[in-house]
């Protein structure tokens, strides 16, 4: 099934884009008017898409079992919360996270090939993958080479994702395709279709390290490429924005441009995800402000 | 080759939905009814007549205004002249202009009021009234409050000199911002005017009438009266008015046209529309789509310079069809207070009437109807977004104004094929091209004749940007500089 759809695809036929226009319809979704229910339903939602992450060179196993231990229990005080869908790290963390989430259903995922920049070569890349797969991780966070794409060697970057797809052994694989660095939304979407095309089961904005990452007119140049590369081939892409992601509100208008565009559908954490490190707390600031009307202290939310 | 459903197979309904977020109405003021304001007062009608206007997402009334007739006509067209011989004319040119820029930061102090009123008595989504309608018209009174006192640099070497009284008569589509349109430039020339607005959506022109007494502009400087089709006749025909100002139907500018003959008035027409909307394969489809739905759904679809026919490239036909029909499924369809609503109520019940009418024509014509499914409320005017396809350029649907959300798309093969079908109408108000190509911009936007041709973009407004139609979409400028002119007699 895979070879059939393995082809690198006529990325010069892909549909342009235009910036004053996605600008415009962003517009609309962020003018949209989230309250009262609807609002408390959006807050849980996205608690549950959250893949929390810690990506520094500091991290400890110790920083670890404490963000998985906030990932299973996000605000204990208040029941009826979800859990967030993931923990994401680096590969040396992988089985410290994966033991401390136990059987909780929260994913692991790892950060592989050569993450953030991906200046290495392949086969280090494939034996980091399996390395983190073999760690116990469900989900692999890739990187693609931009100097490759921007460079015009899309052969070389479908070839790359393939070859991490294969290396994955079914963990679910999402492509990053660090838009901050791709430089117009035109490449955006070609960057889109390619990763879909060569195998991605999520695409992904950005490492996080570069700035800027996620914003609402890239993630929406994405979600029109997994809908139309749904409607070719039938297969639905998952999509994650990452980084810059820090507020309820901003999340708010992602699930509104998520909905308008894709439909119910994409409205699980199967298919979408925030990635993040500090948005967690401000939802729950917010779910505490809507049920009690009062906003609380930032000292009455785990800091981890 | 068996193709899985395009995007129209997604999924839109249920799910996730939007909670009820009504705009607030505590801050508005409304009086229950309302006389004439003429000679800077509100004055009883002669006949003492008033009728009620209704809102249209409920049908019940919101207010009584006086029906203006013949005397009461009279009286404020001599009440414009005396203000026009009085003070008005005589003024400096800057003190004028101050006049003019008090009126516009009066609209922007007020704007959430006018906004709320705006939607209430027109049915269009506050959305569009908060961030549209409200906005442009300060804009308008900002941009000519700045030329009062720099006529003789916008036309160097000629002198310039105000007609005297103008008579305008304004649609219910876009009430305060016609208004704007009209009384701006009128009162920045020197001018003093008579304005009727329509009869379905009197109030925010009386709101501006509360605005002018603030602003303490000299009595009869501005008036405002009330009535339906014969009060505005009465107001083109007196032989005290000037200049003729009317924005509304090809049939009504027919009308007013053979009247004035002969009678020496000035005048400018701003009739209906049909315009075009031609989307090339190589568009940039997803923003075209959302360009196609601009064109055509905002304000209800209630717009003289709609994008009512959709010529798109056979290519892309298909693809371009499917998006806009998942599109048009997640337009919401509602009370136009709620901040969510992205397609409000019809005008009026006799403009909901022709509109289905229409949709029986497009039928019986054999096209092919489709509707979004969202649902619509019980009570009041409505209409959802709609479209044909199978139509050709004899459809009457593709040849007359409809002036609702109904979308004629027709298919072209050729660029030469996309430009006669656009033109190849009795319109020519406005038109829209989408294409990644510079020189095809080009080439279209010189070919097409229309007043106003967007390029990749639709339904933009300026002050700065004159504004009109070729052939039946009528004769003059509004706005910017050509805006001046038709308020001013030139000396060579």
């Amino acid at each position: 099934m895979l070879a059939a759809r393995s082809r690198l695809p006529d990325l010069a036929a892909v549909t342009r884009v235009d910036e004053v226009g996605v600008a415009e319809r962003v517009a609309r979704f962020t003018s949209r008017s989230i309250k009262k229910e609807s609002k408390v339903e959006a807050l849980k939602m996205v608690l549950s898409m959250i893949d929390l992450t810690t990506l520094e060179g500091q991290d400890t196993p110790g920083k670890v079992r404490q963000l998985c231990q906030k990932a299973m229990h996000l605000h204990d005080r208040r029941p009826g919360l979800p859990h967030v869908a993931a923990v994401c790290v680096y590969p040396t963390l992988v089985a410290v996270a994966k033991r401390a989430l136990g059987d909780s259903g929260i994913k692991v995922a790892s950060v592989a090939t050569a993450f953030p920049s991906g200046m290495a070569p392949r086969r280090v890349k494939i034996e980091e993958t399996k390395i983190a797969v073999g760690e116990g991780a469900d989900e692999i966070d890739m990187v693609i080479s931009r100097g490759a794409f921007l460079a015009g060697d899309y052969a070389a970057v479908f070839d790359e994702i393939a070859a991490i797809k294969e290396a994955a052994q079914g963990a679910h694989l999402k492509v990053i395709l660090e838009t901050g660095e791709l430089g117009s939304l035109d490449r955006v979407r070609r960057a889109s279709v390619l990763a879909m095309h060569a195998g991605a089961d999520f695409i992904k904005t950005s490492t996080g390290k570069v700035q800027p990452a996620a914003t609402l007119p890239v993630t929406l140049v994405m979600l029109q490429a997994i809908r139309d590369y749904h409607a070719e081939t039938g297969r639905m892409v998952g999509m994650k924005p990452a980084g810059g992601i820090a507020n309820a509100k901003l999340a708010i208008h992602y699930l509104v441009m998520l909905k308008e565009t894709l439909g119910n559908a994409w409205m699980t954490p199967d298919r979408f995800r925030f990635g993040a490190s500090s948005l967690a707390n401000d939802v729950l600031m917010q779910i505490e402000k809507q049920l009690t009307g009062r906003y609380q202290s930032a000292d009455y939310f785990s800091r981890d | 080759m068996d193709r899985p459903a395009r995007a129209s197979a997604l999924a839109f309904e249920g799910g996730w939905t939007y909670s009820p977020a009504p705009e607030s109405t505590e801050h508005v003021r409304i009086d229950e009814r309302y006389g004439l304001f003429i000679g800077g007062e509100f004055v009883r009608p002669a006949e003492g007549r008033y009728f009620p206007t209704l809102n249209p997402a409920t049908e019940e009334p919101i207010a009584e205004v006086a029906l203006a007739t013949d005397p009461d006509v009279d009286r404020a067209v001599r009440a414009a002249r005396a203000a026009f011989e009085g003070p008005w004319s005589r003024m400096k040119p800057i003190e004028r202009g101050k006049y003019v820029y008090r009126l516009a930061r009066l609209i922007q102090e007020r704007s959430r009021e006018l906004a709320v009123i705006e939607s209430l008595d027109g049915g269009k989504p506050i959305r569009e009234s908060r961030d549209i309608d409200i906005p442009l018209a300060a804009a308008h009174f900002f941009y000519y409050a700045g030329w009062a006192d720099k006529l003789e640099y916008a036309f160097p070497g000629r002198r310039a000199a105000p007609l005297g009284v103008a008579g305008q008569v304004i649609p219910w589509n876009f009430p305060l911002l016609m208004l704007a349109w009209k009384i701006a430039p009128a009162l920045a020339c020197g001018n003093t005017v008579v304005l009727k607005p329509a009869e379905t959506t009197p109030l925010t022109a009386l709101k501006f009438a509360e605005a002018v007494q603030d602003a303490g502009l000299p009595p009869g400087v501005v008036n405002i009266v009330t009535g339906a089709g014969e009060t505005g006749a009465a107001l083109v025909n007196h032989p005290g008015v000037d200049k003729v100002a009317f924005t509304g139907s090809t049939e009504v500018g027919k009308i007013i046209q053979r009247s004035l003959a002969g009678t020496g008035k000035r005048y400018t027409l701003e009739l209906g529309g049909k315009a075009a909307n031609v989307v090339f394969a190589d568009a940039a489809i997803d923003q075209a789509v959302e360009g196609i739905v601009n064109g055509i759904f905002f304000n209800q679809g209630h717009v003289c310079c709609a994008g009512s026919r959709l010529l798109v490239q056979e290519s892309v036909a298909e693809e371009v069809i499917d998006k806009l029909k998942a599109r048009m499924e997640t337009l919401i369809v509602g009370d136009p207070l709620d901040k969510n609503t992205d397609i409000g109520a019809i005008n009026s019940q006799a403009q909901l009437e022709k509109i289905r009418s229409y949709l029986e024509i497009g039928l019986a014509e054999g096209a092919e109807m489709h509707q979004s499914s969202c649902p619509v409320p019980e009570r009041g005017w409505w209409c959802r977004p709609t479209l044909f396809t199978g139509v050709s350029q004899s459809n009457r649907i593709v040849q007359e104004e409809i002036f609702g959300p109904v979308l004629a798309i027709q298919t072209f093969r050729t660029e030469e094929e996309g430009l006669a079908k656009a033109n190849n109408t009795p319109y020519g108000l406005s038109g829209g091209v989408w294409t990644d190509k510079g020189a095809k911009v080009f080439r279209m936007t010189r070919g097409i004749r229309a007043g106003v041709v967007w390029a990749n973009t639709f339904n933009k407004f300026d002050p700065t940007a004159p504004f009109g139609g070729y052939k039946e979409s009528g004769m003059g400028r509004e706005g910017g500089l050509h805006g001046l002119d038709a308020y001013l007699d030139l000396d060579a």
